[in-house]
């Protein structure tokens, strides 16, 4: 509160605010993302603490179905999910596809914070951990099957910025574990790196594409690297997810590691999430 | 030597008067109060949904001898009952990221009817500028200066057509949005340290 007395002779002309000093305070950076999903992969955003985000997540068939298909809308694949935010910095959530018909939850943790003001960090990081469990009926009844071999599991750590009002992008190192494989060739543990990024268009839309990398002798030969490419449109209390993409699948193990569809070929499914959300729990003021 | 003695305690005297003189203006007329934590709440009451944003951390300063006053309030420091408001406020209403504050300027016309030292609620006249989301408009609110054992709190209510401000609301949430937007502050004034 002390003013300095070369301040003080001054007073008149002065900004009485000034007086106040200059507050430090610590900014967060809000809305890399307006939701916590790019396309397939988990952006950086994490769920509000108390407030329940429902997922409703459809990828139509290929594209390349023509019109006999109506350019694949006759096929789709469904995910219900619903994500909630235990703290601003704890997300969890649970999901259903009907890919394999699976079931899978995760659990994100926010370990930095971008921000700029009294506490600098130049990025936010998250880690990510998956688990999937494939409910298909056995191949083969008569065999010994384990329940462990239905089970999949995803670490991810999620590294982004906010570089500017309209622009954001990501890294997304992935570890992807399966606890059967279809056979020998086929790895394990798939390492695997994810690209993401948003660009606003206005206030309202977003173009967003992710692409992942996965370095070669992992997978079997058929399965390719998940491209995608779409649009975030916010409106009042959703946001539409409306998207191009060469994965079927939209959990970690799936499009990390079984996607098949090439863009070359025309094997693109369109598709879209919609993310609902509800304040469950208010926040006290 | 006795010379000598009248004109030290001359100066002396000199000094005292000076100092007493300088304190008593500067306690008198040059107090300067303020505040951190003043509350601003806004509410938007349209048809379909109620809307309020509350900011405990308002800047308030007044300098009592010529009655300027200058309040500052940082517009990500809004708080929402739910987490999308506050993003959509920021994000596509406030523009938060290009127009960090909201800020009045302006003088307590009628200061002198003011008495900061003796209980009593005072009507407060006031003129400036309000400055939000880059937009400067004369703002002429009319306030109360409640003092209270010692205590002095300030407080205002006024309303704010958006439109003024080049606040835009698109018709789809019409009725989401109130145009006109209604402001209340109050702020417990503290005796600045010179």
């Amino acid at each position: 509160m002390a003013v300095v007395p070369g301040q003080a002779i001054a007073q008149e002309e002065q900004e009485l605010l000034s007086l106040l000093g200059r507050e430090e305070t610590t900014e967060y950076a809000a809305a890399s993302f307006k939701t916590n999903r790019v396309i397939n992969l988990h952006s950086l955003e994490s769920t509000t603490a108390g407030v329940l985000d429902v997922k409703i997540s459809h990828r139509f068939g290929y594209l390349n179905g023509g019109i006999y298909d109506l350019f694949g809308l006759d096929e789709s694949s469904v995910r219900l999910g619903a994500d909630y935010g235990v703290s601003d910095r704890l997300t969890i959530g649970v999901g259903r596809s009907s890919y394999e018909k699976t079931y899978d939850g995760f659990i994100k943790y926010k370990l930095l914070r971008q921000s700029t003001g009294l506490k600098n960090m130049p990025v936010t990081m998250a880690i990510l951990g998956t688990a999937a469990i494939t409910t298909l009926k056995w191949a083969d009844p008569n065999r010994d099957n384990l329940f462990s071999s239905r089970v999949a599991y995803t670490t991810q750590l999620i590294i982004g910025r906010k570089f500017s009002n309209g622009f954001s992008l990501q890294f997304s190192p992935s570890w992807v574990h399966r606890n059967l494989v279809a056979t020998s060739a086929e790895k394990n543990d798939v390492i695997a790196l994810g690209f993401a990024g948003r660009f606003k268009l206005n206030k309202r839309l977003s173009f967003n594409a992710e692409y992942i990398y996965v370095p070669p002798d992992q997978l079997a030969e058929q399965y390719t690297n998940s491209l995608s490419i779409g649009f975030d449109i916010e409106t009042g209390g959703h946001v539409f997810q409306l998207h191009f993409t060469n994965s079927t699948s939209m959990i970690e193990k799936g499009f990390i590691t079984e996607t098949l569809g090439e863009w070359g070929k025309g094997e693109i499914h369109f598709g879209f999430n919609i993310s609902r959300v509800f304040t469950v729990v208010k926040p006290k003021s | 030597m006795m010379e000598h003695r009248i004109i030290r305690q001359g100066m002396w005297r000199c000094f005292l008067t000076t100092l007493f003189f300088t304190a008593g203006v500067v306690g008198l007329f040059g107090q300067k109060y303020y505040s951190k934590v003043g509350q601003v709440v806004f509410t938007s009451d349209a048809s379909l949904e109620k809307i309020e944003g509350k900011n405990t951390n308002g800047l308030v300063v007044l300098d009592a001898a010529t009655g300027r006053l200058e309040c500052s309030v940082l517009i990500k420091g809004f708080q929402f009952e739910k987490a999308l408001m506050q993003d959509h406020f920021n994000e596509n209403y406030m523009e938060s990221h290009k127009f960090p504050k909201g800020v009045f300027k302006g003088t307590i016309t009628n200061m002198q009817d003011i008495h900061l030292k003796k209980d009593g609620t005072y009507t407060a006249v006031v003129k400036g500028d309000l400055t939000l989301h880059g937009i400067t408009k004369p703002f002429s609110p009319t306030g109360k200066v409640i003092v209270k054992g010692g205590m002095i709190t300030a407080t205002s209510s006024f309303e704010i057509l958006v439109a003024d401000f080049k606040i835009e609301i698109p018709k789809v949430v019409r009725d989401n949005i109130a145009e006109k937007v209604k402001v209340t502050i109050q702020a417990d004034l503290l005796v600045m340290e010179q």
